[in-house]
């Protein structure tokens, strides 16, 4: 009765090592849950303080993309396999337009395009996990 | 120091040539542990964004089983800037998730010159290294004597010193 679950470099400190460990649980959330109980903080690294799936990393179940399972509800059975990989992104936008965005706020509201908001949320949210 | 084959450099930078204006991304693979670059993986940028990359997570996921099996890890994990400097931006350095990786950045800015800078960045601190470009060909622990008027083995980009 185990899942198998695939420790990426960045997260092995909290496993001992470790690059696959065993966990339990119906559904990823739940699976978190029981991983913390023993690996304690690796669920802070990968859920966020509002209780959602991080940006920065991708977690699969088998060949699946949970997001597209329904991230932290998506459903597991015995026997799956849980991959975690660090997400590999950033590009040059953190460089100038958040430097503008710190000084016009106005200039938010004109920025329509919806991946151009999120990249500025993801970019504060990373200053503080910088730190 | 990142040391690297020249025809890997020349396939990164014809990669981002190619996809300029939009960023490009991608990695060079090599045997786990020998920090030494040696099977290039261009990538799609799932972002198609002038300012942004981020990998398919499809394709991120098939790509990084295939290094396991092979017993290769990411060793250069590199990106455009298309209008800026090879310089990682806040958003990289909150992104930079592989600790053992060179974060090689290119800009593709200047259309006729080569901008390649190499960093490492751990828990959010980047440290810029030096790249080696390794002549195909050339035996770089060989010891080399040239006369005058000879090319070089090796090109060394030195850090800028930020």
């Amino acid at each position: 009765m185990a899942i198998e679950v695939r420790i990426p470099t960045i997260l092995r400190s909290y496993t001992g090592g470790a690059k696959v460990v065993e966990g339990t649980g119906d559904t990823l959330s739940d699976l978190l849950a029981d991983l913390d109980s023993r690996h304690g903080g690796l669920r802070g690294r990968l859920v966020t303080e509002t209780g959602t799936l991080h940006r920065f990393v991708n977690v699969y179940v088998n060949d699946e993309d949970v997001r597209f399972l329904g991230a932290l509800d998506a459903k597991l059975s015995d026997g799956d396999s849980v991959t975690i990989l660090p997400a590999v992104a950033g590009g040059a936008f953190g460089f100038a337009a958040a430097a503008a965005i710190s000084q016009h706020s106005a200039a938010v509201a004109a920025i329509s395009q919806h991946a151009v908001a999120a990249v500025a949320r993801d970019d504060r949210r990373g200053a503080v996990a910088a730190r | 120091m990142l040391s690297i084959d020249r025809s890997i450099i020349d396939a990164i930078v014809a990669h981002a040539r190619r996809d300029h204006p939009d960023e490009a991304c991608g990695v060079v693979a090599g045997p786990v542990g020998s920090d030494t670059p040696t099977r290039h993986i261009p990538m799609d940028n799932a972002a198609r964004s002038m300012t942004f990359y981020e990998f398919d997570s499809m394709e991120h996921l098939r790509v990084w089983r295939e290094m396991d099996d092979r017993d290769e890890e990411p060793v250069v994990i590199y990106h455009s800037h298309t209008a800026t400097e090879a310089y990682p931006s806040r958003t990289d350095v909150s992104f930079a998730g592989e600790p053992g990786a060179h974060y090689l950045l290119v800009s593709t800015r200047e259309p006729d010159s080569e901008e390649i800078r190499s960093f490492r960045i751990v828990d959010g601190v980047v440290a810029e290294e030096p790249v080696q470009v390794v002549e195909a060909g050339v035996d770089p622990h060989a010891v080399q004597s040239y006369m005058f008027g000879q090319s070089p083995a090796t090109v060394d980009y030195e850090c800028s010193g930020r």
